[in-house]
């Protein structure tokens, strides 16, 4: 489903993404883990248009997509959840809702936007709340509910656990658990090793810009020299 | 009293186009960062085609609607031929390019039609006035308030209610969340460039039918305050432009009627003195523009 090639990518003279190799198979939940500045971040803003790779190729459905646009990967049925949620502040939550369906017909947006929010019946009470005033929890639920608007057929999240909560951080957790239920792809690059271990099918370890492991998540899991070496603790973060 | 009150509909008035422009600028800024110098060459050009289309025989009835096209497309024009090329380059480098833009419309007039102005007919109704108890208003006052109104009514609500708008301002808020949404650069900066060019050509309107000429340097003047006024209300805020306009407006009319004959000519230099001294007291303008910190 999605595929990426020897990719590299470079912010001025600093390699931060370094020669990736990975597969996301359709249906599957893969996890990308790692240290901070591993260059998860800019794997992700790479495969999603945002960043251009400076070399190798990232393939959709047999296509090859590299260096294309994120609208056009929108289009395409890739979503990003981006890092820190960037949700529009200023707008309300049903008006972020909308800016996600962009892309859809106007019956079709209608339609997403009662499935989502029946989905996440926080947001469907909080319609006309300006998103800046949401919690970290309920930010992150828009961040992505707002990505299901566009249908997506593979949904990459940054961190969607990220500063949240430990009960909210279950809600997370869980919603990706609904998530692989709807049948939907799904490519998430948390912090949280061992939670994310225990939802995902495989897993991928990434540090200073390379792959350094790649396996079924059930066995990283038990790996505890794992955790050592790259993770940089015992376990993960509770 | 009744003196005041005709002031302040002869500041709203003048306000009126000042908010037009300023609305233009302001939503430009919103997306691109640009601080647009070249906005005035849409009056300009609006300004050659007024004369232009005079010379063949129209008149201002259908001159007007024509003008609000010409703006259209020269906004267009412009964004394709020059902005499109700067776009994520340095604010000072956008910046650059559009006073570029600004003197090179200048000199193509210059070198091609003429460095002298051009006169062309207003409409006979232009200093017309009516008696309103002890009011003496002008038609032409009321009707740059009626027309502004509205036009900022239908802005509020393009903006507020349809996709079009939602994508503008989404792409205002965070360029790069607004992409990963599906909102294709290209086409919502165009639409920026549209929505201030039907804004510039209804002010264009408006001024020339008071102005009467067409000359290389005929939006200078309308720039400058737009660009004033779209300061002065907190650039990127899209109320606080319109506020912009109305305010600058009527601080010149109520300036121009009170100060001695002798010094009315300083009329501008007073208003600058007066916005420089805002900047020192209130840097972001009147209405500031929220940064949400995103953690």
């Amino acid at each position: 489903m999605l595929g990426i090639e020897s990719l590299t990518t470079r912010y001025g003279a600093i390699t931060a993404v370094r020669d990736v190799e990975l597969t996301v198979r359709a249906g599957e939940i893969v996890c990308l883990i790692g240290p901070n500045g591993a260059g998860k971040s800019t794997l992700l803003s790479t495969i999603s248009g945002l960043l251009k790779p400076s070399t190798g190729r990232v393939v959709l459905d047999g296509n090859d997509v590299t260096g294309w646009a994120p609208d056009q990967m929108l289009r395409s049925g890739l979503a990003l959840v981006p890092e820190h949620r960037r949700i529009f502040a200023d707008f309300t939550v049903r008006e972020n809702l909308m800016v996600g369906g962009v892309t859809q017909t106007a019956s079709r947006r209608e339609q997403l936007f009662d499935e989502i929010t029946s989905l996440f019946p926080i947001l469907k009470e909080r319609l006309y709340t300006q998103a800046g005033f949401l919690s970290g929890g309920e930010a992150q639920q828009l961040a992505i509910g707002r990505a299901l608007m566009s249908d997506p057929n593979v949904l990459l999240m940054d961190e969607p656990s990220l500063g949240l909560a430990p009960v909210l951080v279950d809600q997370v957790f869980e919603l990706i658990g609904k998530l692989r239920e709807g049948g939907r792809t799904l490519f998430v690059v948390e912090q949280n090793a061992q939670r994310m271990l225990s939802v995902a099918d495989r897993a991928y370890v990434m540090r200073s810009g390379s792959i350094v492991t790649a396996g079924p998540a059930a066995e990283l899991r038990g790996n505890e020299e794992l955790f050592k070496t790259y993770l940089g603790r015992s376990g993960g973060a509770a | 009293m009744t003196e005041l009150i005709q002031q302040i509909i002869d500041g709203l008035g003048r306000g009126g186009i000042y908010a037009l422009l300023a609305l233009g600028i302001a939503v430009i800024f919103g997306v691109m960062h640009l601080i647009n110098f070249a906005h005035g060459e849409l009056i300009t050009v609006s300004a050659y085609s007024s004369y232009w289309l005079f010379s063949i025989g129209l008149d201002w009835w259908l001159i007007a609607p024509i003008i609000v096209v010409v703006a259209l497309v020269t906004a267009v024009i412009i964004e394709f031929v020059a902005f499109r090329w700067v776009r994520g380059a340095p604010d000072f480098t956008m910046l650059m390019t559009s006073f570029g833009v600004h003197f090179l419309v200048q000199a193509l007039f210059v070198m091609y039609v003429s460095a002298n102005f051009r006169q062309f007919p207003r409409p006979e109704w232009i200093f017309a006035t009516f008696r309103v108890g002890q009011l003496n208003l002008e038609i032409y006052d009321l009707t740059v308030i009626v027309i502004t109104l509205l036009t900022l009514l239908a802005t509020y609500l393009l903006l507020q209610r349809t996709m079009f708008g939602i994508s503008l301002r989404a792409a205002a808020e965070d360029f790069d969340t607004a992409r990963l949404m599906g909102i294709r650069s290209n086409r919502v900066i165009r639409s920026a460039f549209v929505l201030s060019g039907v804004l510039a050509g209804i002010a264009a309107v408006f001024w020339l039918m008071r102005s009467g000429q067409a000359g290389p340097t005929a939006g200078l003047s309308p720039m400058l305050k737009g660009v004033l006024a779209a300061l002065i209300g907190g650039l990127g805020s899209l109320s606080g432009a319109v506020l912009g306009g109305f305010v600058l407006g009527l601080v010149e009319v109520l300036l121009i009627s009170r100060l001695p004959s002798s010094i009315a000519g300083l009329t501008d230099g007073i208003v600058f003195l007066l916005i420089a001294l805002l900047f020192v007291f209130r840097p972001q303008g009147l209405i500031s523009v929220k940064h949400v910190e995103r953690v």
